[in-house]
C-alpha cells in the first residue's frame, strides 16, 4: 500500500500526539495522584440510602484523622442535604471527603470552578476528595437535569478560618 | 466498472453546465434512488428547521435576553425536542438520504426493491413522529404525554411510553435502512465477483457494521428496562445499569453523526476544491479504524459516575485516544486535497494557496467552514476525554460548546453544504436564490464562533449545561477570561445568527422544491473523479467487512464484557429504582420554588 510521505510524517506525528496525551492522564493518576470517582463507594438503596451500613446521616463528620472531615450529601429533587437550606461548613486547611448519594433520579455533584463534579446515581455512592487551603465560598450546583425544578437546585460550601468551625463532634467509621 | 454511469460527464472544471435537456442528473438515471432521497432529506430538514426555532427559544430564553415565550419548567421539553430533533432525525434522516445516493451513484444500481425503502422510511418516519408527539404534548396540559426527559433519556426519569415506541420503531427503520445498503451491495458483488468495493458504498457499509453494533445496546435499554418500565410492567430499574446501555450507544451515535461528513469531505469536497482525492486506501483505513474503535469507549462519558471501576474508565480513555488517529488522518486529507485543488485552478505559496479555493460556491465554502471548526472541536474533545481534566468541564456549559462544533458544524454545515450540491441532482431542479445559498454558510460560521466560543469559557468558569436559568442565588460564577454577562451576550446573539442560517438554508430548498423542474442548468454534475492513489493500492484485506466486523465486536466484549457483568450479576433490576414520571411535578417543587 503506498502511503504519501507526507501522510506517513503526519500519521507518526498524530501517533506520537496520542501517546503523549495518554502519558499525561497517566502522570496525573500515577505521580500526582489525582483520584477519580470510582466504584470504590459501593452501593446503596436506591431510595433510602440511610437504610444500611454505607451511608450516614447527612452531614459533617469529623475523620478518622485530624484534619480530615468527610461529608455526607443526599441529593432530592430539588436540593443538596446539606447544602441547600444550610451551607456545608468545613474548616480551611483540611482535607475533605464527600460521601454523595441520591434518592429519586440522577444528579450532579459540582462545586463551580472547581474539579470537584461528580454524578449521583440512585444505588450508588459516589466518593471524591478535595483540599481546601483557604478560607472562601464556593458555591454548588446541580449539573444534571433532574426535573422541572432542576435551575432551582443549588448549594453552597464555606470554606471558614479553622477558628470558627464546629464539627459534629463524631468521627466518621 | 463502479463509474460507468457517470464515464460521460468528464469535465472536473468547478461549475460545469450541462444543457437541461442533456444533463446528467442522478434523477434521470435512479428515479426510485432519488426519490427515497428526496423524502429522507424533507423529513430532515423539517426536523433541522423546528429544531432551529426551538434552539433560539433556548438562546434567548437562558441568556435572560428575552423570556416571553415559555416558562423555566417548559424549558426542558423545548431543551427535549431541541436535542432529539436535531441529534437524532436531522442527522440521521439526511444520513439515510445521502447514504441511498451514495450507493446507488457508486454501485452504478437503483435500488432493489422501492417498496421496501418505501417501507423502511415510513418506519423511521413513524416513529419519530410518535417521538416528537409524546415531546410536543408536554406543551398542551390536556394532552397526557409528556416526554422533557432529554435527549438522554436517564431512567428513572420516566417519559410517557410513546416516546419510547417511536425510539424503538425509528432505530427498526435504520436497521431497514442498512438492510437495503447491504442488499445493494450484495448483487452487486456476485454480478461484480473480484472487483474492489466502490469507496462511497464501502463508506455506507462500515458505518452500518457500526451501527448495528452500538444500537444493540439502546435498544436493550429501550426494550427490556425502559419502554416495560414506563407501561408499568416493570417496577424499577438500575439507573447505572440503563445509563450505561445509553452510552455504549451514544458514543457511537457521535460518529453517525460525522460518518456523513467524512463522506462528503472525501468523496466531493476534493472535486469541488477543483481537485481530487488524495489517496483512497487511506480512506478506507479511516472508515474500518471508526468502526473497530469506536463502540468500545462509551465508558468516557461515565467518567465522574460512581459504581464504575476506575480501570475501566482508563481502557475507554485509551481507546478514545486512539480513535483520535482517523480524525487526525481526515484532517490531513481534508486540508491536503483542498490545497491540491487550489493549486491545480492557480493557487501559489505557503498560505496563499487558499484565495484560489472556489469560496463563493456555497457548497466549497460550507464544508471548508465545517472542516475548519471541526479541528477546534476535536481539540475540546480531546480535553473532555482526558479523564483527569475531563472533571473540570463534565456537564458544564463547556459540552454543548464543544457538540455545538462537531454535530452542530461539523456535521449539520457539512450537511446543508452537501445538500446544496446534491438537491439539484436528486431533483433535477437548479438550485435557487443561489445568492442566499452563498451567505448562508458564513452566517452559521460567525454565529457558532461566536456562541461556542462563549459556551466554552463559560463551562471552564462552572456554569452547568442543561438549565434553564443563568444564575443561582448561592453560586457567583468566576471567568478567567472574559465576563459573564459578555459571554451571555455572545450566546444569544450567536444563537439568532444560528437562527437566521437555518432560516437562510431551508428558504433555499424550499425555493428549489418549488421551482420548474428543468428550469435553468443544473450548475453541477454527479461526476466524481478518480483518486489520486486509486482501490488498486489498497489491500485486499481492508475490503473484508466479516473480519473487521469479529474485531469490532471483540473489543466491545473486552471493553464492556465485565463491566455490564459486574452491573447485572446482582440482578438486572438492582439497585432498584422506582420510575419517576416527568409529568407530575411532587410537592418538593413548590417548597422550592416557594
Amino acid at each position: 500500500m503506498h502511503v504519501h510521505r507526507f501522510e506517513r510524517i503526519w500519521l507518526v506525528a498524530a501517533l506520537g500526539m496520542i501517546v503523549l496525551f495518554v502519558g499525561t492522564v497517566t502522570y496525573g493518576a500515577v505521580v500526582a495522584g489525582y483520584g477519580m470517582v470510582d466504584a470504590e463507594g459501593g452501593q446503596v438503596d436506591a431510595t433510602d440510602p440511610t437504610d444500611g451500613e454505607n451511608f450516614r446521616e447527612p452531614g459533617v463528620y469529623n475523620g478518622s484523622e485530624p484534619g480530615h472531615y468527610d461529608v455526607y450529601v443526599e441529593t432530592r429533587r430539588f436540593a443538596f442535604v446539606p447544602g441547600t437550606a444550610e451551607p456545608i461548613r468545613v474548616p480551611a486547611g483540611s482535607t475533605v471527603t464527600f460521601h454523595v448519594v441520591s434518592v429519586d433520579v440522577l444528579h450532579g455533584f459540582e462545586v463551580a470552578g472547581t474539579n470537584i463534579n461528580t454524578m449521583a446515581i440512585p444505588g450508588q455512592k459516589a466518593v471524591v476528595t478535595a483540599e481546601f487551603d483557604e478560607a472562601r465560598e464556593y458555591g454548588i450546583v446541580c449539573n444534571e437535569y433532574c426535573g422541572e425544578g432542576h435551575h432551582t437546585m443549588a448549594g453552597s460550601l464555606e470554606v471558614v478560618p479553622p477558628g470558627e468551625f464546629n464539627a459534629t463532634a463524631e468521627v466518621s467509621a | 466498472m463502479a463509474h460507468a454511469h457517470d464515464e460521460r460527464a468528464t469535465g472536473t472544471a468547478e461549475g460545469r453546465e450541462l444543457a437541461a435537456g442533456e444533463r446528467l442528473a442522478f434523477v434521470d438515471q435512479y428515479p426510485a434512488a432519488a426519490r427515497v432521497t428526496r423524502l429522507c432529506f424533507g423529513v430532515s430538514f423539517t426536523a433541522l428547521l423546528i429544531g432551529a426555532v426551538l434552539g433560539i427559544v433556548q438562546a434567548l430564553h437562558r441568556t435572560n435576553v428575552f423570556r416571553g415565550v415559555i416558562s423555566s419548567s417548559d424549558y426542558y421539553s423545548v431543551l427535549t425536542g431541541h436535542g432529539v430533533l436535531l441529534a437524532l432525525f436531522f442527522t440521521i434522516f439526511f444520513l439515510s438520504g445521502a447514504f441511498t445516493w451514495g450507493t446507488s451513484r457508486s454501485l452504478g444500481r437503483d435500488l432493489p426493491n422501492p417498496r421496501f425503502s418505501l417501507a423502511w422510511f415510513g418506519l423511521q418516519l413513524g416513529g419519530a413522529a410518535a417521538v416528537a408527539a409524546a415531546i410536543f404534548g408536554g406543551f398542551v396540559g390536556q394532552i397526557p404525554f409528556e416526554a422533557d426527559v432529554l435527549y438522554t433519556f436517564y431512567a428513572p426519569l420516566q417519559a410517557h411510553p410513546l416516546f419510547y415506541a417511536g425510539l424503538a420503531a425509528w432505530l427498526v427503520g435504520t436497521w431497514l435502512a442498512g438492510a437495503d445498503w447491504i442488499r445493494s451491495y450484495l448483487r452487486w458483488r456476485s454480478d461484480n465477483r473480484g472487483e474492489r468495493v466502490p469507496l462511497q458504498t464501502f463508506m455506507v457499509l462500515t458505518t452500518m457494521l457500526m451501527w448495528y453494533i452500538s444500537t444493540v445496546g439502546v435498544a436493550v435499554e429501550v426494550l427490556v428496562f425502559l419502554l416495560p418500565l414506563s407501561m408499568g410492567l416493570i417496577e424499577s430499574v438500575d439507573p447505572l445499569l440503563t445509563r450505561t446501555l445509553f452510552w455504549y450507544f451514544g458514543h457511537p451515535v457521535v460518529y453517525f453523526w460525522l460518518m456523513p461528513a467524512y463522506f462528503a469531505w472525501y468523496t466531493i469536497l476534493p472535486k469541488l476544491a477543483g481537485g481530487r482525492l488524495f489517496s483512497d486506501p487511506l480512506a478506507r483505513v479511516v472508515f474500518v479504524l471508526f468502526l473497530i474503535l469506536s463502540t468500545p469507549v462509551g465508558f468516557h462519558h461515565q467518567y465522574a459516575d460512581p459504581g464504575v471501576a476506575e480501570g475501566f474508565k482508563f481502557v475507554a480513555m485509551t481507546n478514545t485516544m486512539f480513535l483520535l488517529l482517523p480524525s487526525f488522518l481526515t484532517a490531513f486529507t481534508v486540508v491536503a486535497s483542498m490545497e491540491y485543488g487550489a493549486r491545480r485552478r492557480g493557487g501559489s505559496g505557503y498560505f496563499g494557496w487558499m484565495k484560489a479555493l472556489p469560496w463563493a460556491n456555497p457548497a466549497f465554502a460550507g464544508m471548508a467552514l465545517a472542516g475548519l471548526m471541526f479541528a477546534a472541536g476535536g481539540f475540546s474533545g480531546i480535553v473532555n476525554a482526558g479523564m483527569n481534566i475531563n472533571s473540570l468541564v463534565h456537564n458544564t456549559l463547556w459540552v454543548p460548546g464543544h457538540f455545538h462544533l462537531t454535530v452542530g458544524t461539523a456535521s449539520a454545515l457539512t450537511m446543508m453544504a452537501l445538500s446544496y450540491w446534491l438537491y439539484p441532482q436528486v431533483t433535477g431542479k437548479r438550485l435557487q436564490l443561489y445568492g442566499v445559498a452563498q451567505v448562508q454558510p458564513y452566517v452559521w460560521f460567525i454565529g457558532m464562533a461566536l456562541m461556542s466560543n462563549a459556551m466554552h469559557r463559560a463551562g471552564l468558569a462552572g456554569v452547568p449545561r442543561r438549565t434553564a436559568e443563568p444564575q443561582y442565588d448561592q453560586v457567583s460564577f468566576e471567568a478567567a477570561l472574559g465576563s459573564i454577562p459578555e459571554m451571555r451576550l455572545q450566546i444569544a446573539v450567536g444563537g439568532a445568527l444560528l437562527t437566521l442560517g437555518a432560516a437562510l438554508f431551508a428558504a433555499v430548498m424550499l425555493a428549489t422544491w418549488f421551482a420548474d423542474r428543468g428550469r435553468g442548468r443544473l450548475r453541477v454534475d454527479s461526476h466524481l473523479p478518480e483518486p489520486i492513489s486509486g482501490p488498486e493500492d489498497a489491500p485486499r484485506v481492508l475490503d473484508n467487512f466479516r473480519l473487521w466486523a469479529a474485531i469490532a465486536v471483540v473489543l466491545v466484549a473486552i471493553a464492556y464484557g465485565f463491566p455490564i457483568f459486574s452491573m447485572v450479576a446482582d440482578g438486572p433490576f438492582d439497585p432498584a429504582a422506582p420510575p419517576v414520571p416527568v409529568g407530575v411535578v411532587d410537592a418538593a417543587l413548590g417548597v422550592f420554588l416557594g
